[in-house]
């Protein structure tokens, strides 16, 4: 069987920033292996601009941002594989990959998981109606729409305000099609910002907040759907359904951390954040098995993504090199405030950056973080809204070796 | 005259607040709410000439891909946004199209190139 | 127009599986579906259980059709490589009433011939399923649990093999009689036939008319489901039924499949519409609250789809009473067999009710056997079955193998394909879905279901705007994003 220091799964933005950050550190038997035929992972279909802005300081697309990746990679020779699946991984770091030259069998000392992240789907929230076509996640219109040359649709409504419904919004708008509006069921939008203003308020595409869809309509091909408000425990209010004539629905409703592999190595995952449960090193459950990127918390923007894969390459050279890692015995705790954090684990004793998402939208917020009766370090945040993901630097000199981690937000 | 808006400059989306002709020089902009410079520049650009970005893509012949991905090399005004999009949609490309090739140079004399941000190869 | 010794009408189950006991005889038969592949209606919207026969009146044709398809099934399945499990079933107790309701069943089941069933304690019940409430249970060994869609493409493809042309997108409107024969007209042409056979589900009663046979009065009870993921599979090792009702009949229940997801549902509840799939909040928000009584891992983090299907039952319009399945094949109205009210268990009584309508058909014409006749059908061989030898093996055979598609279910290159080119000449999406699981895992598609289309338009050489999703005009794309010309 094939022995290899160092197996990244997935070759997408976190799979990339890991690999050239473990070359740069010396280690040089790694290996990619990416399902698809091409390096860069969901990037390639997020045609439109605004990546790069902390990682490299200018604004960037999708595929420009991966490109800064996969050009390092190639430069340097890191080895990778296209058009391979992985299918199993077991405890002890053996990888089984299929691809048309048959069957892989890798020995890893060191695992790392980048597979990213899935999008919930109508199922999974259970919309009530018919089953037409014309009903689709925003990033399968994405890929249809940008890497296949198809378009999905004319009239559209889309659920939800996940930042890839909003980009999916512009981007079909500016292909001639008329989106009718977004519906968000919660009293607030799940993504940024700066996508409301750009995306729709640029356009004249409203969002009404506290509404969903109650119906979908339409035998072969969707012909309408209904919606409706939602009260305070998002329960559809009777006497508000408004129907919208349309033929393509786009859901952007959430995404998931693809962790289908990481549990068959046996890897703990957090109910919260549905990623592996990691410690201050990346690591999971199952020692010399490392996650980082949506695999491990769905990040906001691609440039935190990478920077925490790199942060994670830091630790695999650390465990390459000395055998295992220190021990992280005490937990970080969160308050009903709080979605999740990561690291979920530390050991007290060295510096690590703590990630995390408030749960509802909170002005003047203080997010603190305190062992015990000791307050460790407040974070002032003039405006925390669940879109973003928070990360906060934390000092080990500040911490005690004693005591769980305690992360609440206060107003 | 006042306005409120978010930047879209960056992820913290900042909520500003632009107001003109309130200082002692009629002409100047009076910017809060925002964090950085790159806010403040957006808030004055936003009230007296509003510009964007746009994404799109161009029709490839004989590549391992149909589309290239284009972007604009500056922002335009935003009313010009679908003015540029039907000559984007016009353009026909034959691979292989390297990354940063331009499209269109100097899109509608609005001082903006359209290039290819995806390099497509030639089909295999 | 084209000359047929039979034409059956409808693609469901029973069609399919009238299709294929006739082909065991030198016909010319011809299958005319509305839908454009087998089992779009209820053969396909059910439990997929293969019922013991316990809970019918003796001597009807439902017990005896439904204790006879379930004592064949092993060799059914064997033949037609249908994805089946006898894993029993318990139906649990809690109460004394309960207990007698079990007793009743198990003497009626005994009556029609069910093998093997016996009340066992709690302990024994906590040996056959841990997680399964009640304090006593019946055991029914016989039941089991098969795919009825993947049940109905093997009856079809079988009875396509053995020389059955299957016509899709064929709703019949109208029959008329020309001479010795039967004019069958549809949408989109006309079929002279002999025979006709009605199959045609919940639209039987209207095609019973057209025949000259009564309009059937018949009553929809609908139910929903939940799909759940196989996460929650792994907690769900053998059907659990409450106990019936007073009638025999089953509240919702948790079922595991034979892929390993898990169905909750059905409810039941009258409607009106004859295709009325759709599903409702009202009754989701149920399935929920009854489910999580019957199984405790019923999490929303576990739901990957809903379904509804119909039970279009017969019944007496003056006293409301449901009937038995019908099966007639009346002399003044010549070469016909009239198929109404088969509902559940559809699927255990298939292959049984077509055989008595094939005999009657066979006997009347005195059909000679048709001597090339070959009872088995290979089905696509799935990759995710494999050890890893056999995928090496497979792969090294037929590279296509080696791709994997579909990331969740583990679908290869090859099995899209061989589904894409089925016998039946079936070419939605739902159809590659159906005969190979993709699309079916936890992403539902969000990552193979690009790549299918795609290959669907590269492999019939079709455009887009051609591709449909499931029925006539369901169409997925409207075009291009950026035309050629």
């Amino acid at each position: 069987m094939r022995q290899t220091d160092v197996v990244i799964i997935g070759g997408g933005p976190a799979g990339l920033a890991a690999a050239v950050r473990l070359w740069e550190k010396g280690i040089r038997d790694i290996l990619i292996l990416e399902r698809e035929h091409f390096l860069g992972g969901i990037l390639r279909q997020c045609i439109h601009d605004g990546f790069g802005l902390t990682r490299f300081g200018e604004t960037l697309s999708g595929p420009e941002y991966a490109a800064r990746f996969i050009d390092q990679a190639l430069e340097m020779g890191i080895p990778y594989m296209t058009d391979v699946t992985v299918i199993d991984i077991s405890g002890d770091r053996k990888v089984t990959a299929s691809s048309r030259d048959g069957i892989l069998e890798i020995q890893a000392k060191a695992v790392v998981l980048t597979m990213g992240c899935r999008e919930r789907t109508r199922g999974a929230i259970s919309i009530p109606g018919q089953r037409p076509a014309g009903v689709y996640t925003a990033g399968v219109a994405q890929s249809y729409i940008n890497l296949q040359n198809k378009m999905v649709g004319r009239e559209v409504v889309i659920l939800g305000s996940g930042d890839i419904g909003m980009i999916m919004a512009r981007r079909m708008t500016l292909e001639g099609a008329h989106v009718q509006a977004v519906f968000e069921v919660q009293p607030y939008a799940s993504g940024l910002p700066r996508n409301i203003e750009q995306c729709l308020n640029d356009y004249g595409i409203p969002l009404y907040l506290s509404h969903t869809v109650t119906e979908i309509k339409g035998t072969d091909r969707l012909e309408a759907v209904v919606v409706s408000e939602v009260d305070g425990r998002m329960q559809p209010v009777p006497g508000t359904e408004k129907e919208y004539p349309c033929d393509t629905l786009i859901l952007s409703v959430g995404l998931i951390p693809e962790n289908e592999l990481s549990l068959s190595a046996g890897v703990v995952l957090d109910e919260r954040s549905k990623g592996a449960v990691v410690d201050e090193y990346h690591q999971t459950s199952v020692p010399g098995i490392f996650a980082a990127g949506n695999v491990l918390q769905v990040h906001d923007l691609v440039d935190f993504v990478s920077m925490e894969a790199e942060s994670l390459a830091d630790s695999v050279v650390r465990y390459l090199t000395e055998g295992q890692l220190a021990e992280c015995g005490l937990e970080v705790k969160t308050d009903g405030n709080v979605t999740h954090t990561i690291p979920q684990r530390i050991s007290g004793s060295q510096d690590f950056k703590l990630s995390l998402r408030v749960r509802k939208p909170v002005r003047n917020a203080l997010i603190r973080l305190s062992q015990g009766e000791k307050v460790i370090l407040e974070k002032k945040m003039p405006k925390a809204i669940p879109a973003e993901m928070i990360q906060i630097p934390v000092k080990a000199e500040k911490l005690s070796r004693e005591k769980d981690l305690e992360v609440s937000v206060v107003w | 005259m006042v306005r409120e808006f978010t930047c879209i400059m960056c992820p913290l989306g900042c909520d500003l607040r632009a107001e003109a002709g309130q200082g002692e020089n009629e002409d100047e902009i009076l910017v809060t709410g925002n964090t950085c410079r790159k806010g403040k520049e957006y808030a004055v650009q936003e009230l007296t000439d509003p510009q964007r970005n746009i994404a799109t893509s161009v029709l490839v012949f004989g590549g391992e891909l149909p589309l290239a991905s284009v972007r604009l090399t500056r922002a335009i005004p935003k009313e010009r946004i679908f003015d540029v999009m039907a000559e984007i949609r016009k353009q026909r490309l034959t691979a292989p199209v390297k990354a940063g090739q331009i499209v269109i140079q100097d899109v509608l004399g609005l001082g903006s190139d359209v290039i290819v941000t995806k390099a497509v190869g030639k089909e295999l | 127009m084209t000359g047929f010794d039979v034409v059956i009408i409808g693609a469901g189950v029973v069609g399919s599986a009238v299709a294929r006991e006739l082909s065991r005889y030198r016909v010319h038969a011809a299958v005319l579906e509305k839908e454009l592949d087998v089992a779009c209606g209820n053969s396909s919207r059910n439990t997929g259980m293969l019922h013991a026969g316990f809970t019918y009146k003796p001597g009807t044709l439902k017990a005896e059709c439904a204790v006879e398809g379930n004592q064949e099934f092993d060799q059914v399945a064997k033949e037609l490589e249908v994805p089946f499990r006898r894993t029993g079933k318990v139906v649990v107790g809690f109460t004394e009433h309960d207990r007698e309701n079990l007793l009743k069943f198990k003497a009626v089941g005994e009556q029609n011939g069910v093998r093997g069933m016996r009340i066992i304690d709690k302990e024994e019940l906590h040996r056959l399923d841990s997680s399964a409430g009640g304090e006593f249970a019946m055991y029914v060994p016989d039941s089991g649990i098969l795919d009825p869609m993947q049940y109905t493409i093997a009856l079809a493809e079988n009875a396509c093999q053995n020389g059955v042309e299957f016509y899709f997108g064929q709703e019949v409107v109208a029959i008329e009689r020309e001479g010795e024969d039967y004019l069958v007209k549809t949408r989109k042409g006309e079929f002279r036939t002999r025979w006709v056979v009605n199959c045609a589900g919940m639209y039987a009663p209207e095609i019973s008319e057209m025949l000259g046979y009564p309009h059937y009065p018949t009553k929809g009870f609908k139910g929903e489901y939940f799909i759940l993921d196989k996460k929650a599979g792994k907690h769900l090792r053998i059907p659990v039924y409450p106990a019936p009702n007073d009638k025999g009949g089953f509240s919702t229940h948790a079922t595991p499949t034979v892929d390993g997801n898990v169905l909750v549902g059905p409810d039941s509840y009258v409607t009106e519409g004859r295709e009325d799939y759709a599903v409702t909040k009202e009754h989701l928000d149920g399935l929920i609250a009854d489910g999580q009584k019957m199984f405790k891992h019923m999490k929303r983090e576990y739901f990957i789809r809903n379904f509804a299907g119909i039970r279009w039952k017969r019944y007496d319009p003056e006293t409301g009473e449901i009937l038995d399945f019908l099966l007639e094949a009346e002399e003044d109205k010549p070469n016909t067999v009239n198929l109404v009210g088969i509902e559940s268990p559809g699927i255990t009584c298939a292959l049984p009710l077509a055989r008595r309508a094939v005999k009657i058909l066979a006997e009347r014409e005195q059909l000679a056997e048709n001597p090339d006749f070959n009872p088995c059908r290979k089905g696509i061989r799935k990759y995710i079955e494999m050890t890893t030898e056999e995928k090496k093996a497979a792969i090294a055979e037929n590279p296509d193998y080696g791709e994997v598609v579909c990331r969740c279910e583990n679908v290869s290159r090859a099995e899209i394909l061989q589904a894409i080119h089925n016998p039946l000449g079936v070419h939605t999406v739902t159809g590659i879905k159906n005969r190979t699981r993709a699309t079916m895992g936890r992403c539902q598609g969000g990552y193979c279901e690009t790549r299918i289309t795609k290959m669907i338009e590269e492999e019939l050489g079709i455009s887009p705007e051609e591709v449909r999703y499931s029925r006539k005009d369901g169409y997925m794309f409207t075009g291009k994003v950026r035309e050629e010309q």
